[in-house]
């Protein structure tokens, strides 16, 4: 108990001090140590798979974004600091956020008890789906249209960041290069870690159908260490006119909603699995996904393309 | 045999405990960022790794130890390295000067 | 003599306390890192967080008999590394960029 109060306690001052920090880099570093914390507490509440994404996703690949964003406006940060909104606006802004988190506090402390929940359902009709993890069960058997299209949305937002490449560089090659390290200590370091990150990637999504994990987190870890390898110049981002890497970017998608349509065939709806192949047919359909998505955030924080095709 | 064992975690997590609380020590009373780099990284990995060592006794089977092992060689890969880098960061900044 | 799951139940406790005495640490780490000054001090904060956090994680995971926080573990050392590795990146481009 006086565990989970100091965890809140500290979360709660990163996530005061992130928003005070005069700078956008301090900002940035503040929300990733707040998303870690965050973590912590998804652990705390006995959800593993949450923790898995939020250690993952919501700190790690977001704060690589964040930081990518943060250093190419650090160039404007000067002039940014005279457009500041007025004090009668943060004052209301404020307001909102504290209405907004006592009303959310309120909902909670409220929920009749037991809470309403479907767990139990979930937890009753697993055997059907041939998985031993009932989130992934949600993710992919009962709830599979959502993952569909949230597939898509990040494709969507993968094309809007391209669009802001300025017309020459249309099609080129996204993100700067990086200087070589002068006295090889990322390399070495990249070269044992990239390996072993890809290895637990790669088990965080295989682990996924029987304990927590799965292919949202596992593609992160993969798109997080080919990052990593860009930035030690071990390799170097594709060209985002390639017809391979667009390859890559669609086919999860597309294997996901083939095998959707095909369930009207087979099992008589959308995204309906046959009992008997359940389990085969969402491994089909979890291998491409992965390697879409891990594609797809990796250029997310790749950003525009910045250097043109020769 | 496990009273022994249970003993042995108690007395390895409790030195690494004390290990992570002189590397905080070491942040916050050294007087600039190279020593205190110094003291989080050896110091808090070594709070690590008595740590790992004080749960292995408890382990249950060898792909839990061995996941242990992994999680703390990571981390002491990561930060060795990644140290350096930090350091040649804060020699260039000329805040730090 | 402590009856076999007494003893359990206070290991169980013991590695709990461990876990926030940890935590204690790195919020008063914490403290002093993002005081500053300076860029290198802030990015230690992913480190500090990094090892403190792995080290709570795979004692809760011991305390609260869930073997899944030890994966998460996994991700914070990795996720950790690359974060830390973009800041110092970002840190000195920016260094460039304002120079």
């Amino acid at each position: 108990m006086a565990f989970d109060i100091g965890l809140a306690i500290l979360v709660l001052g990163v996530a005061a001090w992130t928003i005070a920090a005069r700078d956008t880099f301090a900002a940035v570093i503040g929300f990733v140590a707040y998303g870690l914390l965050l973590a912590l507490v998804w652990v705390r509440l006995a959800a593993p798979d949450v923790a898995l994404t939020e250690a993952a996703l919501g700190s790690g690949l977001t704060g690589g974004l964040l930081l990518g964003a943060s250093t190419r406006l650090a160039r404007t940060q000067g002039s940014a600091a005279i457009d500041k909104p007025s004090a009668i606006i943060r004052r209301a802004a404020a307001v909102l956020c504290t209405l907004v988190s006592a009303g959310l506090g309120a909902i909670v402390l409220l929920l009749p008890e037991p809470a309403p929940t479907l767990a139990p359902q979930a937890a009753a009709n697993l055997a059907a789906t041939g998985l031993g993890n009932p989130v992934t069960a949600v993710l992919m058997a009962y709830r599979a249209i959502d993952t569909l299209l949230e597939t898509v949305v990040l494709l969507l937002a993968l094309v809007g960041i391209w669009s802001l490449a300025p017309d020459q560089l249309w099609g080129g090659l996204p993100g700067r290069r990086y200087p070589v390290d002068r006295d090889g200590v990322l390399t070495f370091v990249a070269q044992l870690l990239v390996p072993v990150g890809i290895l637990v990637g790669i088990y965080i999504f295989w682990v996924g159908s029987i304990a927590p994990g799965g292919e949202f987190q596992g593609a992160t870890i993969l798109a997080a260490m080919w990052i990593f390898a860009t930035m030690a110049r071990l390799a170097d981002s594709p060209a985002v006119s390639r017809r391979w890497l667009r390859l890559v970017l669609v086919v999860g998608p597309a294997v996901f909603f083939a095998i959707g349509l095909a369930g009207f065939a087979i099992a008589g709806g959308f995204l309906a699995y046959p009992e008997a192949h359940a389990k085969l047919l969402i491994l089909t359909i979890e291998v491409p996904v992965t390697l879409s998505i891990a594609a797809t955030l990796a250029l997310l924080v790749g950003g525009p393309p910045e250097r043109a095709l020769r | 045999m496990s009273l022994a064992l249970d003993v042995l975690t108690i007395l390895s997590v409790s030195t690494g405990a004390f290990f992570f609380l002189a590397g905080t020590v070491g942040l916050l009373r050294f007087p600039d960022a190279f020593s205190r780099l110094h003291a989080l990284t050896k110091a808090d990995n070594l709070g690590l790794g008595l740590v790992v060592l004080g749960l292995l006794f408890q382990a249950g089977g060898l792909l839990a130890a061995l996941k242990l092992v992994g999680a703390w060689l990571l981390a002491l890969l990561a930060g060795a390295t990644i140290t350096q880098l930090i350091a040649r960061t804060a020699r260039t900044d000329r805040s730090t000067m | 003599m402590l009856r076999s799951s007494e003893r359990r139940a206070a290991v169980a406790d013991f590695l709990l306390a461990a876990a926030g005495f940890v935590l204690a640490m790195v919020a008063l780490g914490l403290i002093r890192i993002l005081w500053g000054p300076g860029d290198a001090d802030r990015i230690m904060a992913a480190q500090l967080l990094g090892t403190g956090g792995i080290a709570a994680l795979l004692l809760l995971a011991r305390a609260m008999s869930m073997p899944a926080a030890v994966d998460v573990a996994l991700i914070l050392a990795l996720l950790a590394a690359f974060i830390s590795v973009a800041f110092v990146k970002g840190a000195d481009r920016s260094e460039m960029d304002r120079a």
